[in-house]
């Protein structure tokens, strides 16, 4: 169905002095066969195509924008213009051919790729100290609003903040639950090898206890509350900003740190204590499962010894960071959201960003405190 | 009246669940004209645009394009007929990620193996067809007004050389003077091309401006093809009230330039 696009060289024109030549064009000259044909005109040497003076498209069976555009880059606009065309085609050439004229291709920038990695290095450090400054500024903002709102019980958004608290907390149960009971037993399995070499072995108990009261419950909570709800509140915020519905808000006369960010902020500050204290639990009883079965401590024994040696300042340590980690995950989710502009692309960035700089948040701030912690001597 | 068109449509069935939304449709549209559709909000507009263009499955009938049944051809045809259909969806539905020129040049890029330096050199050829000028080639598709993501959305549409173009309601969201002047490029394109063009819109200014012939879906059928004139004064009620209302008259009012002659005659 299709023929391959060729040139055919006509007779000479009746005066045979004269170099001037006419060129036949046969076939299909569409983008399907674009290959094939520049491949014929690229074998028209130099010679030949300046003494090209007429172009009969007569005997071309298919003609698109791509083939004329093609003619129109070997030939020049003004042949293409004076070619015999059939009359659809010759619409066709004009159009495109207006379309050439009108304008050269734009340079695309071909910059020196050292000062375009110089330039990338700047733009990111920028970017961070911006970051963080504007983490500063929303903390500010919600706090305000938490003030302002705290007082006035009409206010406050007991459904949005109780359905936040389901799907952060409750529905978060299970993976916390089976994560620090899994981790819980790793490290008395540790302790135990470690311990056991000096005739310590009893002393698992307390490394369980100690390590997680004071770290790993809350430390382990916060971070899967990093990846599970930082993550969905961008996501949620920002396809909502994308969607104009944001503005559509603030257009109402609602305020969208209000209407949005407080529920999800108290929901997380609710949350964040409760998964710690479960976390709490399940780590300490997965390390008095590895010390009954690997140790021969009873659970009696464990219990005792725990309640023993564990003074309860440990446990408030634990959960006293709590609130702050789920206060920082919180914003650094909503305000990422809030920074999405408008496409699917810049969806998946702010999430991707929310999440990595939630976790880093976490982790620093742990070990601020650790350090804070153990000049208290608490 | 033409015969069997080069899309033609018989007998289509379109059911969602309890709401029987096509029932023994026929339609035909022939080659090298600017049919316009248009219905109620819930006729099926789209329902049957999306039927064509094989997006959805209808739950029974024949739809024919070009010769090929496209409910029973296999995988191969129907990838090699719908390289030949180019599609302006509503809201243009350009790939945010990428650059204005990314996404023209994404079918090119995906169907043919082009060197890059053609491709782009066709890529940006198919934005100035359509009025754009190069500059905003490397523009990011946030940065574009909503006539000029209609018309990129309309040179990605063309990239391919399509022999069909299918527009779901291409002026709905631009003001007058932006919707008029694609009206305009939009005969003018589809004259130069020679290309058969399925229009769903609900512009009256549009119908009367650009179609060869109107189709009013309505009763879950088609109620009547015919040219703007005779189709405005059919006695059905509801197209009385479409095309007689303030808005309707005023369009019928406006220049018209007939556009297939043959047709009109």
């Amino acid at each position: 169905m299709s023929h391959r696009p060729h040139i055919e060289h006509a007779e000479q024109s009746e005066n045979q002095d004269s170099p001037e030549q006419q060129l036949r064009l046969c076939g299909d000259w569409t983008l399907q066969q674009y290959e094939q044909a520049k491949a014929a005109l690229s074998a028209l040497s130099d010679g030949q195509m300046t003494a090209v003076s007429t172009l009969d498209g007569r005997d071309i069976s298919r003609l698109d924008s791509a083939g004329v555009f093609l003619l129109q880059q070997y030939f020049g606009t003004e042949l293409i213009e004076n070619a015999q065309l059939a009359g659809q085609q010759q619409k066709l050439a004009t159009l495109v051919l207006q379309a050439c004229k009108d304008e050269q291709a734009p340079q695309h920038g071909g910059d020196n790729p050292l000062r375009q990695w110089l330039e990338q290095i700047g733009r990111v450090t920028c970017s961070v100290l911006q970051q963080q400054k504007q983490l500063l500024a929303f903390l500010g903002l919600a706090l305000d609003n938490l003030s302002r709102t705290l007082f006035r019980p009409s206010r406050w958004r007991y459904t949005a903040t109780a359905a936040q608290v389901e799907q952060i907390g409750i529905n978060a149960i299970p993976i916390v639950a089976l994560l620090t009971f899994l981790v819980g037993a790793v490290i008395a399995f540790l302790g135990a090898r470690v311990l056991d070499e000096f005739g310590a072995a009893v002393y698992t108990v307390n490394l369980v206890g100690f390590a997680f009261l004071r770290e790993f419950a809350v430390l382990l909570a916060a971070i899967l509350l990093a990846g599970r709800t930082a993550s969905a509140f961008t996501a949620q915020l920002g396809s909502m900003k994308a969607n104009v519905e944001i503005d559509a808000l603030r257009a109402q006369g609602l305020n969208p740190v209000e209407v949005l960010v407080l529920p999800r902020l108290l929901a997380m500050l609710i949350s964040l204590p409760v998964l710690t204290l479960i976390a709490m639990l399940c780590g300490v009883l997965g390390g008095m499962l590895v010390c009954w079965l690997a140790l021969d401590i009873s659970p009696a024994l464990f219990m005792h010894i725990f309640s023993r040696d564990i003074e309860p300042v440990h446990f408030w340590v634990g959960l006293g960071k709590a609130p702050v980690f789920a206060f920082v995950i919180a914003l650094i989710g909503c305000l990422e959201g809030f920074k999405v502009a408008g496409s699917a692309q810049s969806v998946g960035e702010h999430t991707t960003s929310s999440v990595v700089q939630s976790i880093f948040m976490v982790i620093l701030l742990d070990a601020l405190f650790a350090l804070f912690f153990l000049e208290m001597g608490w | 009246m033409v015969s069997k068109g080069i899309i033609s449509v018989r007998g289509l069935h379109n059911q969602f669940g309890d709401n029987l939304v096509h029932e023994q449709l026929d339609l035909d549209v022939a080659q090298g004209e600017i049919l316009t559709v248009v219905g109620g909000s819930g006729s099926g507009k789209s329902v049957l645009m999306r039927s064509i263009l094989g997006l959805h499955r209808p739950s029974a009938g024949q739809i024919e394009v070009d010769g090929v049944d496209l409910l029973r051809a296999d995988s191969e045809q129907r990838v090699q007929l719908e390289r030949r259909m180019g599609v302006l969806f509503q809201r243009g539905a350009l790939y945010s990620s990428l650059t204005v020129l990314e996404n023209v040049l994404l079918p090119l890029q995906e169907h043919l193996s082009l060197p890059a330096e053609d491709a782009e050199a066709l890529a940006l050829m198919k934005l100035r067809l359509v009025g754009l000028s190069s500059a905003v080639a490397d523009n990011s598709v946030q940065s574009l007004s909503g006539g000029m993501i209609k018309r990129v959305a309309l040179a990605r549409a063309l990239i391919l050389e399509p022999d069909f173009l299918f527009l779901d309601e291409p002026t709905a969201g631009l003001d007058p003077i932006g919707a008029n002047d694609f009206d305009e490029l939009l005969v003018t394109v589809q004259r130069a091309l020679g290309l058969t063009v399925f229009l769903v819109t609900h512009d009256v200014d549009s119908i009367f401006k650009v179609s060869d012939r109107v189709a009013v879906l309505a009763e879950r059928k088609v109620l009547v093809v015919d040219t703007p004139e005779r189709v405005a004064t059919h006695p059905d009620q509801w197209i009385q009230a479409y095309f007689q209302g303030p808005r309707g008259r005023a369009a019928q009012q406006g220049k018209r330039h007939p556009v297939n002659a043959e047709e009109d005659a």
